[in-house]
């Protein structure tokens, strides 16, 4: 893999940023909100209950994980979707482009572009609603690293499924993270789920790290097996992903699709 | 024998009972202009995306610079660049935005350089901020043209190049490509409708009609050696009547 080439991916979404405000308002605004908005839900919480539970941990915590992680997977997408609305297929893969650091750029800018959003809500969560995110020390590591990586497998499998269904499936992609955060338990135990649910949990990363995080702010400790377990699925998720992506692109290039989506265009 | 630019061999795409491309063997020299010419649905639009890698051929190979384009795509499409009327640049990136990506893309050395250079030869200095949406269809033909040149290809392909252009600008663009295949490094696979644009530019034209190559030769000549007028006559004839399993050299 090249790195200039990978640079470049990154690039053209800083381009498009820069020249754009309006492109940069969607990273800042909607995790604003949703952080304000569950900031004084907890504080409401907190204020009307006596369980001692603290749900500014708890329920804060959540929602800026749970934000950190749809970003990372929205990063990931809208790179690609930049290709999709601008027609440009033909364009990148007519170039010598490897198919790897294709992906490698589209992860890259959802880094990017995540940690931008990550960075506003820890700002306003601790500023405004005193949520101490560092107490949780070390742990953010495998926390992040989970999120992160299961954003990635989500954002290129999405990827893949509009290279294969086309433009119009793009609809099918944003409520990916609303289909899963029922099972994932972002805001109660995975043992609140009847059988079948908690099952498909259990096969879902983020699950693990918000049953870590629930049980340390409930001053509980934590299995590290079970995080281990975690991060090695997101990382099964992220190589399966990447094979998906890749299987589609070979289908796409025999079957004339990707030359198809650009033939579409002056038709 | 030199290795050339472009060497095709037995080139097929079928779309079930479809035969989009049958059976096309065909070269590219160095210096060489060679006219990809035929009515539309001909096949000529598929044999390119086959040349660039985003069709995979049902059978045959395609050589760039003696690479095979199926078992190195990369390296074979390093030498490789295009220009097409259905492959505009992203509108909402400017003009600097989408020669620095594609040069990066294509991973070029000395970029900085390279752009000022192409953002001189096609005239394109004072668009540089501009959004590539806001330009003109010539402006945006010589856009197309200097990211089609941004790496120095050894084989290039231009679909349709001039299709949107007035005569004037047409005729600066062509000059430009002939100057270019001049100097001998480049082969240019060229498509067009246009037959007076062939005849001048083109050192020899591949006919294709259902998929086959019908004819080849020089587009000087070879309306005479088969009894037409000119070659837009010819290619009303052939394109109407096509010629079953002809292909002389003239």
């Amino acid at each position: 893999m090249r790195l200039r080439p990978i640079a470049a991916i990154a690039l053209r979404q800083l381009y498009l940023m820069r020249s754009s405000p309006v492109r940069v308002l969607p990273m800042i605004a909607w995790v604003a909100v949703d952080i304000v908005l569950w900031g004084f839900i907890a504080r409401y919480l907190n204020s009307v209950t006596a369980t001692g539970i603290n749900f500014t941990a708890s329920l804060l915590g959540a929602v800026l994980f749970w934000d950190f992680f749809t970003r990372v997977m929205q990063g990931v997408t809208m790179a690609f979707f930049e290709d999709v609305w601008s027609r440009n297929f033909i364009n990148v893969f007519a170039s010598p482009l490897l198919i790897s650091e294709y992906l490698s750029g589209l992860v890259l800018t959802g880094v990017t572009t995540s940690l931008v959003g990550l960075i506003v809500m820890l700002i306003i969560a601790t500023m405004i609603f005193g949520l101490h995110f560092a107490a949780l020390g070390l742990l953010l590591v495998p926390f992040l690293m989970v999120l992160f990586l299961f954003g990635i497998a989500l954002g290129v499998l999405a990827s893949a499924m509009v290279l294969r269904l086309g433009p119009a499936s793009e609809w099918l992609v944003w409520p990916i993270p609303a289909l899963l955060s029922p099972f994932v338990g972002v805001f109660y135990p995975l043992a609140t789920l009847p059988s079948w649910m908690r099952h498909i949990g259990q096969l879902l990363p983020p699950s693990y790290v918000f049953e870590a995080m629930r049980s340390v702010v409930a001053g509980g400790g934590y299995s590290n097996a079970a995080l281990a377990l975690g991060v090695s699925l997101a990382a099964v998720y992220v190589l399966l992903a990447a094979w998906l992506f890749t299987v589609v692109y070979r289908y796409a290039v025999r079957s004339g699709l990707l030359a198809r989506y650009s033939a579409e265009s002056v038709s | 024998m030199p290795t050339p630019a472009l060497k095709a061999t037995r080139l097929c795409k079928r779309y079930g009972s479809l035969h989009a491309v049958d059976d096309v063997s065909f070269q590219v020299q160095h210096g060489e202009i060679v006219g990809l010419l035929g009515p539309n649905g001909a096949g000529k639009t598929t044999t390119i995306n086959m040349v660039l890698g985003v069709l995979q051929p049902s059978s045959g190979s395609v050589e760039i610079e003696g690479i095979d384009i199926g078992r190195r795509r990369s390296e074979a499409l390093a030498h490789t660049n295009f220009a097409a009327v259905y492959a505009t640049l992203p509108g909402n990136l400017s003009v600097y935005q989408n020669l620095r990506f594609f040069g990066l893309l294509y991973d070029v050395a000395q970029l900085r350089a390279r752009i000022e250079l192409l953002l001189a030869q096609f005239d394109l200095l004072p668009l540089r901020d501009t959004r590539c949406g806001l330009l003109s269809s010539g402006e945006q033909t010589r856009l197309a043209l200097a990211k089609a040149l941004l790496n120095s290809p050894r084989l290039l392909l231009l679909d349709e190049p001039t299709a949107s252009l007035d005569p004037s600008a047409a005729d600066l663009i062509r000059g430009r490509i002939r100057a270019m295949a001049s100097h001998g490094d480049c082969g240019i696979l060229w498509t067009s409708h246009n037959m007076y644009e062939v005849e001048e530019t083109c050192d020899r034209v591949l006919f294709v009609s259902h998929g086959k190559i019908l004819l080849e030769g020089d587009p000087k000549t070879l309306p005479q050696h088969h009894g037409a007028a000119s070659l837009e006559e010819l290619f009303i004839r052939l394109a109407r009547e096509p010629l079953a399993d002809q292909r002389p050299a003239s």
